[in-house]
């Protein structure tokens, strides 16, 4: 018997856009139920490649054979005609609709809410990936979006799967639960396109990968035969950098203390948080796991003061500031990277100047009310050259910069306010491995000059790299914060779930000093 | 499939070319329009655009009709920023000249040099508290400015066909809805001999030069933008959504209420109830068109005077209706609000 068509096979496919070329003459071969890893930095090209086959971007050269046919895949409805489904890295979701009728939006047949529902939610548990039918979109945060988009496409029987970074934001058992998923799906027949830099996973999961960098293929391996090291090594051009976390000398002091914080959410969906305490002292970096849309949001505004609590709840070096606004506590030495760059970390619209004076504004920014522009701009001149951000100038607007680059200048930006303490929110999410590891040792340095350091991320693997302690937010509870060195990913993926540790006893969990 | 995606940085030199495109289109469109009623275009431009411009009153004239266009805009465009928009200027500008015209009212018969300073200042307090009502809203109960402003005017609307005709009407006025006509002491001193032209010009004047540096310099000015450009990066700095809405509104008030008194304590020279050919309406175009710049504001707002004084020339010279002049304001508007949308956008690429 012949060998099979293959599912899928790109013949040199070219895409060039007006400044860059985002796929040079890229071939790949994809056989029925093999899981492809594509493995590459951001700006490598995989997401171009993945939307040209999934019909969103008309390649300029090449051809694209599907079970052995040539097709042309005008569109995105027709790609789901041929049986590819596509789970996006930047969601496709309308946020005014619920989760339902965002999934019957792509469905190419008559439906029926109440009964696609049900299946919603079958599919769903069955995954894994449990969702509410009928939430809106726009209080979902971000892990459970993406867990619509990936029930959205699993609802449709796809031939091919495509994933881009789908496992950024689950726990380390959900992604063994996917994981499974995939393998079932595979075993069904069904080939997968995995994109990802996450290198331990494609070992453990992909029979075969296609390396790229710079809109080219660099390089084909088989993961089970290949260390991370040396795909590493293929993906980034050079050896991935590794962290550097010295023990911390200075004098310790408890920087940032919260105690008994609980907290209703305004939205309706959001989550309530439940008597809170934490402790951050100085040179020390605090991780906060837990997956988006377990009091993340809430946490996050309360502490950087974008919603006051009670004047006790948090204290700042001894004092009481939970009544204070964000400005106030910022004048008392508080910083915040917000999950969100653009629109909330800094203005799209306006230029790296002027999102300098977001927040440096009180570094001599102004006097009688005016602003020196000049000072901000040579701040923000000061900001792109410490931090390497890679721009225009400080006249590039903030939306023109990749997310990494504009990563880099917020949190440069922050850094140079010579803060006590800095709140993080999930620093590297879409950011490539060359610039994560940038951000992760910047902030590793920042806390060994004695700067308290909180970082709230989904990225386990981050966490661990970065913090001293680890503690665990779920269902709006917090878990109580154990030495890195006392836990693993398992336990506290564990409890990421929300099946907190019997050996973390609950008193503890409320109210034992870190 | 959306048929426009944003621009990743949008053309500053096509934003400032996109009124002289709106211009243009405005043109165009309007010789079709002189030509569908039988006009021949030419000449009725020459009526419109031109001759307006021909005689030395007609420049005085257009000097008293920039002036509280640009007053206002210069106000509005403050709120514009930060995306609060007050569309009842009008209404404001009522209450500032009922404010001014109640202190010369009140005054009538003295020679005192100190009323027309009382008169500015009521004015601008009328004007102010008119703008703070849709504020208190705002900030108290959460209710959409564009739709409480509108409202208030027709209250203050109300408010003065009621004082005209009861309380503050002329008693020897032949039973028509005005004031008594106001004595010099209430009136802006003429500037140019033979014309209608007064001191009220200094105020826009200053206003210009004020709002310049305010827009140029200021950091509050600074936050306002943050917040109308993205109110979460603007809480996240800790900037106070209330304040801009007070400063905002406030100050558009208030900058609307001045150029009320300008027109009854100057060409109008009494309460009755003509006393604005919808210059609040007119000086939101005016803004846009200037780009909420304090200089482009001061050029847009000579040209919506020319359209004003060309739709009055129409009336009389090419027998048009009087609506010429709205058409023309509004042609200006849609077509500038069309070259933005395709500045801040651009169309998808089929694919």
């Amino acid at each position: 018997m012949p060998p099979p068509d293959p599912r899928l096979q790109l013949l040199h496919i070219t895409k060039r856009y007006p400044s860059v070329v985002a796929n040079s003459d890229v071939s790949l071969t994809v056989m029925p139920g093999e899981i492809h890893a594509i493995l590459g930095e951001n700006g490598a090209g995989k997401s171009t490649l993945m939307k040209i086959i999934y019909g969103a971007v008309k390649a300029d050269e090449g051809e694209i054979m599907w079970n052995g046919h040539q097709v042309a895949v005008a569109n995105p409805a027709q790609a789901r005609q041929l049986g590819i489904g596509m789970v996006f890295q930047h969601f496709s979701l309308f946020e005014t609709l619920s989760v339902v009728e965002n999934i019957a939006l792509v469905l190419d047949e008559p439906f029926d809410l109440a009964a696609l529902a049900v299946r919603v939610k079958a599919v769903s548990e069955r995954y894994g990936l449990p969702l509410d039918p009928f939430r809106l979109v726009h209080s979902l945060s971000v892990g459970e979006r993406q867990r619509v988009e990936i029930v959205r496409c699993l609802l449709q029987d796809p031939k091919l799967l495509i994933l881009d970074e789908p496992t950024s934001v689950l726990t380390p058992q959900a992604v063994q639960k996917l994981f499974e998923t995939l393998r079932r799906l595979s075993s069904e027949g069904v080939s997968i396109l995995y994109i990802s830099h996450k290198l331990h996973e494609i070992k453990s999961l992909c029979d075969s990968a296609t390396i790229m960098r710079g809109g080219k293929v660099t390089g084909t391996a088989v993961p089970r035969d290949e260390t991370p090291a040396s795909m590493a090594r293929m993906m980034i051009g050079r050896e991935l950098p590794v962290c550097e976390a010295p023990a911390y000398t200075g004098e310790q002091k408890p920087v940032l203390e919260v105690r008994g914080l609980s907290l209703t959410s305004d939205d309706p969906f959001g989550t309530a948080l439940a008597d809170i305490s934490l402790t951050v002292q100085s040179g020390e970096i605090l991780g906060i796991a837990g997956i988006s849309g377990n009091g993340q949001a809430e946490l996050l505004a309360a502490l950087s003061g974008e919603n006051t609590v009670d004047r006790e709840a948090i204290k700042l070096s001894g004092e009481a500031i939970g009544h204070l606004d964000a400005g106030q506590r910022r004048s008392k030495g508080l910083v915040f990277v917000p999950e969100e760059r653009l629109g909330r970390g800094a203005v799209p619209s306006l230029s790296l100047a002027r999102n300098a004076l977001l927040t440096a504004h009180r570094k001599g920014m102004k006097q009688w009310g005016l602003v020196k522009y000049k000072k901000a701009w040579e701040f923000a001149e000061q900001c792109i050259a410490r931090f390497d951000v890679r721009c225009g100038g400080p006249a590039s607007a903030a939306r023109s910069l990749s997310g990494g680059n504009l990563q880099k200048f917020i949190v440069g930006r922050e850094i140079m306010l010579a803060p006590q303490l800095m709140i993080v929110a999930q620093p590297t999410w879409g950011v490539d491995v060359g610039a994560s590891a940038v951000l992760r040792q910047t902030l590793l340095d920042l806390s060994r000059t004695g700067v308290a350091i909180l970082v709230i991320s989904e990225e386990l693997e981050e966490l661990f790299e970065i913090s001293d302690r680890i503690a665990v937010l779920a269902a709006g509870k917090l878990s109580a914060a154990q030495p890195k060195a006392a836990t693993n990913a398992e336990s506290v993926g564990l409890q990421m779930s929300g099946l907190f540790n019997a050996t973390a006893k609950p008193t503890e969990s409320s109210h034992a000093p870190a | 499939m959306h048929l426009l995606e944003p621009r990743a940085q949008p053309s500053q030199i096509m934003r400032w070319t996109a009124p002289l495109i709106a211009i243009a289109a405005t043109l165009v469109v309007g010789s079709l329009l002189f030509w569908a009623l039988g006009k021949p275009a030419l000449a009725s431009f020459q009526v419109f655009f031109i001759e307006p411009l021909t005689s030395s009153n007609g420049w005085s004239e257009l000097l008293i009709k920039a002036c509280p266009l640009i007053l206002i805009a210069q106000g509005l465009a403050i709120g514009f920023k930060a995306r609060i928009y007050n569309i009842g200027a009008e209404g404001q500008l009522i209450v500032g000249a009922l404010f001014g015209g109640g202190v010369a009212i009140y005054f009538e018969g003295s020679d005192s040099s100190l009323i027309i300073p009382a008169m500015v200042l009521a004015g601008a307090v009328g004007g102010a508290l008119w703008g703070a009502l849709p504020a208190l809203l705002k900030t108290r109960f959460n209710a959409e400015e564009t739709l409480t402003t509108l409202m208030l005017t027709y209250v203050a609307t109300f408010i003065l066909s009621y004082m005209v005709n009861g309380p503050w009407r002329d008693p020897e006025g032949m039973n028509f809805p005005q004031s008594v006509m106001f004595g010099d002491s209430a009136l802006f001193g003429i500037l140019l001999e033979g014309s209608r032209v007064n001191t009220s010009v200094f105020i826009t004047l200053f206003a210009v030069l004020a709002f310049w540096l305010f827009n140029a310099k200021s950091f509050l000015a600074y936050q306002l933008e943050v917040g109308g450009q993205a109110p979460a990066a603007s809480r996240y700095a800790g900037f106070s959504a209330q304040r801009t809405i007070w400063f905002s509104l406030v100050m558009s008030g208030l900058t609307a209420g001045l150029a009320g008194v300008g027109e009854v304590a100057g060409p109008v020279g009494q309460l009755n109830l003509n006393i604005s050919p919808g210059y609040g309406f007119a000086a939101i175009i005016v803004a846009y068109l200037g780009r909420l710049h304090a200089l482009g504001i001061v050029l847009a707002g000579f040209l919506m005077a020319l359209i004003y004084l060309g739709g009055e020339a129409a009336q009389v010279s090419l027998q048009m209706p009087a609506a010429i002049t709205g058409i023309f304001q509004g042609m200006l508007l849609f077509f500038l609000l069309g070259a933005d949308a395709f500045i801040d956008n651009r169309l998808r690429t089929p694919i």
